[in-house]
């Protein structure tokens, strides 16, 4: 009878635990004391603490007491920062390219997360607290991307994902579509005139699409069972989505024509808002960005690697900015988003931007270009304790990141790091194996994937 | 008096921006006043002056007297340090990374020592003057692929022939078998890899074998027409560097054991990036090393993650003789950023400087030449605002074998082109 309770009880308690993991992740407390705060929203505090309560940026402000039982954390002589947000990467992914059609809007990543990614813990040793895991660009328009909170240490999925953040759909313009599609199958796009009229086809059906379950709506509303919906599509479903701002459109492109193009497109579209990614030649294009009120997220001295990226220039995220567009710089790179911070100090040997603007170019900016400026990206009250401590200044070459918070809960220490931070140790494995990523790899995780695919399928 | 009124005009001309003006390197004499010099060699000079004329630094100290026919520069505020040297790139040799046209670097086939990096170097690649004006003077031009790929040349970054830029060495590229996974995307059986690195040791030992017995006829009747042998003969009688690709730990070990076993007498380690797994092995094998990009990921997925940032550090500490690269083409810009991050993490600032001023000149034989400032040497340095590891530091004025060179480029252009962009919004 009481084991029979007892099980009960513990199958109870195990149901909860259950319900819990997926509903709840970890929060922490703590006091970061008399550190350099770098607020980015408002300015430079020196000798500031930042008091964390249960996940949540409780209070700023000197001589701040901590709670009962609330950990201290002495940051004098430090830089404490908002944690750094990547709005393009491919970390913490199975896979990351449909490659097989120009149109997969009905896909997504958030299908094939891999927490188990050691590129997760890599990047927060360098600061790195969110990512926006994004399809690839084999395809005009790809699928639908994750953003993730760099909570390593998990092996549930659903711990990564950051709940509430607004759903995001990877685009691709130029060479990549036009290689995989055009040039590799015979298809569809094959070149930028291509791309624009998939991608207007692809709209202009989801429109049909969404007008036709309206129709048959008002039609069952009125008692008439005559009219037939449309076939359910999944594809349809989330183009409709992009077409209603519930799914705000990354896209990648480079060259400065097809980002106007998709600027036109999305007129007469009726969408308001999208943010590009590379941009290479977005600085050529940036009065009319900004008078649309798009985004851009590029890099800060990528060039050269193809021919749509020959004619830019390390200055873009610098030109972009002045000329009053939201701006992020992006790694694109499980190497790159280690140094993040570095890559945005690039800025100021490239058109000489402020503190503040370098640095926003790796926080609040990614942050609202994911549709979270208002949970992260900054250091301010109510605010989710997404804060990473550097040993010197974040934008000097020698600044070291120290401690990386998510939610509160310190995921990487420099001064308690163990060399092996795997999670899917193979028992078998005496050493893991070694390998060099190969320059030829280097650029482009973009197109992660599509090598490998492309040849099995379309060239046997 | 004419003469003066046409220069008269012509000056007006120039600065009320009538003629498009084209900025060129110059040739002159040159007096680099109240800076602080960075000699590398010889520690700091406060307030010094440093005269350039024929191509090299001719007078150089707090004490001395300006040429009447010099062009003075004051640098007062402003530090002087001498050209980067970058032990490793493929600058010049690939000017578009997904089009294999514009790529010149990886010749057909395993073994053609003979392939010359200096004859397919652009001088008038894109790449170059947006290079050289982060400090970045003087680059190894080199060969991929393959078990000999080529010979890498030293460049100075200025001039329009190769023979203008070159820089004084070349030196034979070899890649090392490799028991190591290319990338995550390579999925061969660990057999598989073994098997490859087995047939490829044994490749590489008949070639030497070959190269050592045509050795014995070269000059002789018996000579026939193999460049490709032939272009080996200098290493195998050590006239010549040979710049071994090598990486793994085992691999260089295996590297070492053969470098010895076949008596080459100018080896060259490059890569290396699990040099800090056989530290001690290297340094007591007295072999000089190139290593880069510090800016990577770690080599195995069980690795600390800052083993790349350290590496250079943890040779150097062993006693390594350790210059840095970039491996890079477009990037190598990034030159000084990378031993910025080998100084942060281990190596110190001192030391990382080292890595890609005077360490690599004395690596290729050219320490009396390049690599610091001191009397006599090639005048490759250039004018800064601080520290030119830090992003925020500017590189004012740039001096590449003795030429004033200007400091634009491409990316330069389109700055000043499209910060505020004519038409802007409206037509």
């Amino acid at each position: 009878m009481n084991n029979m309770k007892y099980n009960i009880f513990s199958g109870f308690l195990l149901l909860l635990f259950s319900v819990c993991m997926n509903a709840q992740t970890q929060t922490g407390s703590m006091l970061i004391k008399n550190g350099t705060v770098l607020t980015v929203t408002n300015g430079t505090m020196e000798n500031t603490d930042v008091l964390i309560v249960d996940g949540k940026i409780q209070d700023i402000g000197q001589n701040l007491r901590a709670p009962r039982g609330v950990e201290e954390i002495d940051a004098t002589g430090m830089h404490v920062m908002p944690g750094i947000i990547d709005a393009h990467s491919h970390i913490g992914l199975e896979t990351v390219n449909e490659a097989t059609n120009p149109v997969t809007a009905e896909v997504y990543v958030g299908d094939a997360l891999n927490p188990l990614d050691v590129s997760i813990y890599r990047a927060l040793a360098g600061g790195v607290t969110a990512s926006h895991a994004m399809h690839g660009s084999a395809n005009a328009i790809g699928g639908q991307c994750e953003t993730i909170k760099h909570r390593y240490g998990t092996y549930n999925p659903d711990d990564i994902r950051m709940d509430g953040a607004p759903r995001t759909v990877k685009f691709a313009l130029g060479e990549n579509p036009m290689r995989v599609h055009g040039e590799g199958r015979g298809i569809l796009p094959a070149t930028r005139m291509g791309i624009e009229q998939v991608i207007r086809r692809a709209f202009a059906e989801a429109k049909e699409y969404k007008a036709a379950k309206a129709q048959y709506e008002e039609a069952r509303k009125n008692g008439d069972n005559t009219v037939m919906p449309p076939m359910y599509s999944r594809r349809m479903e989330a183009l409709e989505g992009i077409l209603d701002g519930e799914i705000i459109i990354h896209c990648h492109a480079y060259r400065a024509d097809e980002i106007y193009m998709l600027m036109q497109v999305c007129k007469d579209f009726g969408v308001d808002y999208l943010c590009f990614h590379h941009a290479n030649e977005g600085f050529k294009v940036a009065p009319d960005l900004a008078a649309f009120g798009a985004a851009a997220s590029v890099f800060a001295d990528w060039w050269s690697f193809k021919f749509e990226v020959y004619y830019s220039t390390a200055y873009n995220a610098t030109i972009l900015t002045q000329n009053g567009v939201l701006t992020s710089i992006n790694s694109d790179s499980g190497e790159l988003i280690r140094h993040l911070y570095h890559e945005a100090a690039k800025t100021q040997r490239y058109g000489g931007l402020t503190d503040d603007e370098a640095l926003a170019l790796i926080t609040i900016n990614p942050a609202k270009q994911l549709g979270i400026g208002d949970r992260v990206g900054s250091i301010e009250k109510g605010k989710e304790a997404d804060i990473t401590i550097f040993k010197g200044h974040p934008l000097s070459i020698y600044g070291i990141p120290m401690k990386t918070n998510v939610d509160g809960v310190i995921y990487f220490d420099r001064e308690n790091d163990p060399n092996d931070m795997r999670l899917d140790v193979n028992p078998e494995e005496a050493m893991p194996a070694f390998f060099l990523d190969i320059q030829d790899y280097k650029h482009e995780n973009c197109m992660h994937g599509t090598y490998q695919t492309f040849n099995t399928l379309f060239r046997g | 008096m004419i003469r003066n009124i046409l220069s008269l005009i012509c000056c007006l001309l120039f600065t009320q921006g009538l003629v498009a003006q084209v900025d060129k390197a110059q040739k002159g004499t040159y007096a680099l006043t109240q800076a602080t010099l960075v000699t590398v060699t010889n520690g700091i000079i406060e307030n010094g002056t440093m005269v350039i004329r024929d191509g090299r630094i001719t007078a150089m100290g707090s004490n001395v007297t300006i040429p009447e026919d010099a062009t003075t520069i004051n640098c007062s505020g402003h530090f002087i340090y001498p050209g980067f040297i970058d032990g490793g790139t493929t600058l010049g040799l690939v000017e578009i990374g997904s089009i294999s046209l514009t790529q010149d670097a990886n010749e057909l086939g395993d073994f053609t020592p003979h392939m010359q990096a200096l004859t397919a170097v652009n001088p008038n690649s894109v790449a170059i003057p947006v290079t050289r004006v982060n400090g970045v003077t003087t680059v190894i031009a080199q060969p991929t692929g393959g078990l000999f790929p080529g010979t890498a040349a030293l460049i100075n970054l200025v001039g329009y022939t190769p023979d203008q830029m070159y820089a004084g060495f070349k030196g034979i590229v070899m890649n090392f078998p490799s028991s190591g996974k290319r990338g995550w995307w390579d999925r061969r059986s660990e057999e598989d890899v073994k098997k490859e690195y087995d047939k490829n040791l044994k490749n590489l030992n008949k070639l030497w074998d070959q190269v050592k017995m045509f050795q014995t006829v070269t000059g002789t009747d018996n000579e026939t027409y193999r460049p490709d042998i032939k272009a080996m003969v200098p290493v195998v009688e050590g006239d010549m560097a040979l710049l071994i690709e090598v990486n793994k730990d085992s691999d260089i070990k295996a590297a070492i054991q053969w470098v010895q076993d076949r008596g080459i007498k100018k080896p060259i380690f490059t890569g290396v990036a699990e040099g800090w797994r056989v530290a001690k092995e290297l340094a007591e094998a007295k072999i000089p090393v190139i290593t880069g990009p510090v800016l990577s990921t770690p080599t195995r997925p069980s690795d600390r993650y800052d083993r790349p940032y350290a590496n250079a550090g943890l040779m150097h500490k062993a006693g390594v003789k350790v210059a840095i690269r970039t491996n890079e083409t477009e990037n190598v810009r990034n030159l000084p950023f990378n031993a910025g991050f080998a100084a942060a993490y281990g190596m110190g600032v001192e030391e990382a400087l080292k890595a890609i001023t005077i360490t690599p000149a004395e690596i290729f034989g050219l320490d009396s030449q390049i690599g610091s400032l001191e009397v006599g040497k090639v005048a490759n340095l250039f004018v800064s605002t601080g520290d030119p590891f830090e992003m925020k530091t500017e590189i004012k004025y740039l001096f590449i074998a003795g030429y004033q060179v200007p400091i634009d480029n491409r990316h330069i252009q389109l700055y000043e082109e499209f910060l505020e962009r004519s038409p802007g919004l409206k037509n």
